[in-house]
């Protein structure tokens, strides 16, 4: 029995000195810094299934960037610094939070512009419409309505 | 007439728009790397472990760089025009993310003229390079500098229509 738990010891050794100086894509084994590593993958878009994070994608470029991810912490990097790196190699598309600048202006913008011009053409849409159709009859058109049902009663 | 005009220039509108954008193709993501100088890199030939390329072997001439793998179908098809290519222009193939013997195999099955070609079994180069994936092209002028990506494989028409004449344009360029 003693022997098994020795090996057990051994293995549970083994297991935090291969995270501790973990390669490749292999979790860290401080809480704290596997935080800090989700964070930054969930921003960086996998570039082959283009609508899922390099932390949520299955695909083989996504598992080597954040390998890549992971060295570039293990190298000491900042969190700017990182999605510098992922940006120089794979441009503004790789973040799921481009840059504000010019060339990405329409972007940022076009949404809220287009909801302002949908309000107020309904707007416009909506008061022309009560203008042009008055809700309530005058009391000649009464009378005349009065006796065109009138008319129609007595012929049946 | 004047109630007709407002739908119908939204139509038409909506219809440009939405022309523009089928013939965007959003698969091809446009690389940082166009017009800056290519990253460097050293890694071992492909054919022959002890014998090391390394990207400033390129520089003096106009060059191209195809990244490939035996497991890319899309590689088998565009193979005989990026041959065609190597007829004019030296072409180093970048063998991505593959075995060495599958990948030696392949060559000899489809054919080699590659200039040379580089190994890059975990993709390290690629990852530098920002390749997503295979295959991919890029030509370099004599300076080394990336002049353009050509993302998915390369067709005959491609290659008439858009590398050849890119590619004479800059041989002329370094010659002037």
């Amino acid at each position: 029995m003693i022997s098994l738990r020795w090996l057990m010891t051994a293995l549970l050794i083994l297991a935090v000195a291969a995270t501790a100086f973990g390669k490749g894509d292999d979790p860290f084994a401080d809480p704290e810094r596997e935080a800090r590593f989700r964070h930054i993958a969930q921003e960086l878009r996998c570039l082959v299934c283009q609508g899922e994070s390099i932390l949520d994608s299955n695909a083989d470029l996504a598992k080597d960037m954040r390998a890549k991810v992971r060295e570039l912490m293990r190298e000491g990097r900042s969190d700017e610094a990182i999605r510098r790196y992922m940006t120089e190699r794979y441009g503004d598309f790789v973040l799921f939070r481009p840059p504000l600048k010019p060339a990405t202006w329409v972007l940022w913008f076009a949404p809220a512009l287009l909801g302002i011009t949908a309000v107020g053409v309904a707007l416009v849409i909506a008061r022309r419409r009560s203008d042009r159709h008055p809700q309530v009859l005058s009391p000649e058109e009464h009378d005349r309505l009065r006796r065109l049902l009138d008319d129609e009663n007595d012929q049946i | 007439m004047k109630r007709l005009l407002m739908p119908l220039v939204v139509f038409v509108a909506l219809a440009v728009l939405l022309g523009v954008g089928l013939t965007l193709r959003p698969g091809e993501i446009p690389s940082p790397l166009v017009g800056r100088v290519a990253p460097d890199f050293t890694v071992e030939s492909l054919r022959n472990p002890q014998r090391s390329v390394s990207l400033s072997d390129l520089r003096g001439e106009v060059s191209v760089i195809n990244v490939w793998a035996s497991w890319c179908a899309a590689c088998e098809d565009e193979h005989p025009y990026v041959m065609a290519l190597a007829d004019e222009v030296p072409v180093y193939g970048l063998n991505y993310k593959d075995e060495r013997d599958k990948a030696i195999a392949w060559l000899d099955r489809q054919g080699d003229n590659y200039t040379a070609s580089l190994y890059d079994p975990d993709g390290k180069v690629g990852l530098e390079w920002g390749v997503y994936g295979v295959p991919e092209t890029y030509i370099l002028d004599a300076e080394g500098v990336v002049r353009k990506k050509h993302i998915g494989a390369i067709t005959e028409r491609t290659l008439r229509e858009e590398i050849l004449p890119l590619v004479r344009q800059l041989q002329a360029e370094a010659e002037s």
